[in-house]
């Protein structure tokens, strides 16, 4: 029980403290899990990043189910995930339940007007930083890929299955010619 | 059945978010605003701002608030609280899951060939996503209605004084405030 109650509290500070999500909460969960508790090795936390970053979902969550079941097993998981999930669950269901009736106050609204073209800009900048350096190709599949989704109204899921089918096809294609 | 296709949605959300946060936006852009027209493209856009200036993954955050929106249409406050709790449950189902089973099983998957060329073949198709949800937020379907996000030159101004910002690495938190504020001067 007390390895679960530690495994809870861990990764509600996490779920806490982590604003925006994603790459940003790596050094907090890094600090937390490694070098405080010492629950996993930095190797192994290497490895950790890579299969939290290919498995779908929330690089946090994935994180705390890998190391709530290292830790102690399902129950383990279970604890971990409920920590991470239940500050926001709380602070956005508050917020959500608030803002029903603030929804239309004018300085909210006001507020609201500047925030949402700032919110896209926010949106705008990875888009640039993660297609820096990528070959002509890939600027292609990307361009046809928003443009499918945005203006042709194509399922995103249906083109990331396409996009996954194509690179294994691509792999096994390679490892038959012997290239590599 | 609405708590059903809450679940539903959340739970595709869940699965398919390959790519982190904003890749995911796209999907839950798809679900919420384009397929079930739960929200507008303006209330879309409020969530991800309110969702970069609270804690925890945008995925959640959505999740619970679109479940606690569209439950209290279909009956009150408690409703809410329970289409709240189903798609934030609906999206992590996945990700408990698969990372349960990749934890237990397949910890030497990360250097299987397959999954490297899947991996590989995806990249690029995420972020052409995240340039789809930006697009989407600033030119519009038809066919969803509401209020817009970019109502006038300032709008365009505030766009350009964040992504500047942004790209500098200032803190976005900071950034959404600092536009929160501007807002407030420019439009009361």
């Amino acid at each position: 029980m007390g390895r679960l109650f530690e495994l809870f509290c861990s990764f509600f500070k996490i779920g806490l403290f982590t604003f925006g999500g994603g790459y940003a909460m790596i050094p907090l969960i890094r600090r937390e899990v490694i070098d405080r508790k010492g629950w996993i090795a930095e190797a192994e936390f290497l490895d950790l990043l890579t299969l939290a970053q290919s498995a779908p979902g929330p690089i946090s969550l994935n994180t705390s189910v890998f190391v709530g079941y290292k830790m102690a097993g399902f129950a383990g998981a279970l604890a971990a995930i409920l920590g991470v999930v239940i500050p926001s669950f709380v602070i956005i269901l508050f917020i959500a339940i608030v803002f029903t009736d603030f929804r239309h106050n004018p300085f909210v609204d006001a507020a609201f007007k500047g925030m949402r073209p700032a919110v896209v800009a926010l949106i705008v900048v990875p888009v640039i930083s993660l297609a820096r350096g990528l070959n002509r190709v890939f600027y292609a599949v990307i361009a046809v890929t928003a443009l499918a989704i945005w203006h042709w109204g194509w399922s995103p899921v249906g083109i990331l299955l396409g996009a996954a089918v194509a690179g294994i096809a691509w792999e096994l294609f390679i490892a038959k010619k012997g290239i590599r | 059945m609405i708590f059903w296709q809450l679940f539903v949605s959340y739970l595709k959300i869940g699965f398919f978010g390959f790519g982190g946060g904003y890749a995911m936006l796209s999907l839950i852009q798809n679900e919420v605003v384009v397929q079930h027209q739960w929200m507008t493209n303006a209330e879309f856009a409020d969530i991800v701002a309110v969702s970069q200036i609270t804690p925890g993954p945008i995925a959640i955050n959505s999740a619970t608030y679109v479940g606690y929106t569209v439950g209290v249409q279909g009956g009150g406050t408690w409703f809410g609280i329970l289409g709240a709790m189903i798609a934030t449950f609906a999206v992590c189902l996945p990700a408990l899951t698969i990372m349960l089973l990749i934890t237990r099983y397949f910890l030497r998957l990360k250097d299987n060939p397959l999954i490297e060329g899947a991996m590989r073949g995806m990249r690029p198709v995420v972020i052409g996503m995240i340039a789809a949800a930006a697009l989407m937020l600033i030119f519009p379907h038809s066919s969803t209605s509401g209020e817009q996000n970019f109502i006038d030159e300032w709008s365009w101004l505030l766009f350009g004084g964040v992504l500047l910002g942004s790209w500098r690495k200032i803190n976005p938190i900071l950034l959404i405030i600092l536009s929160a504020v501007a807002g407030i001067v420019i439009y009361l």
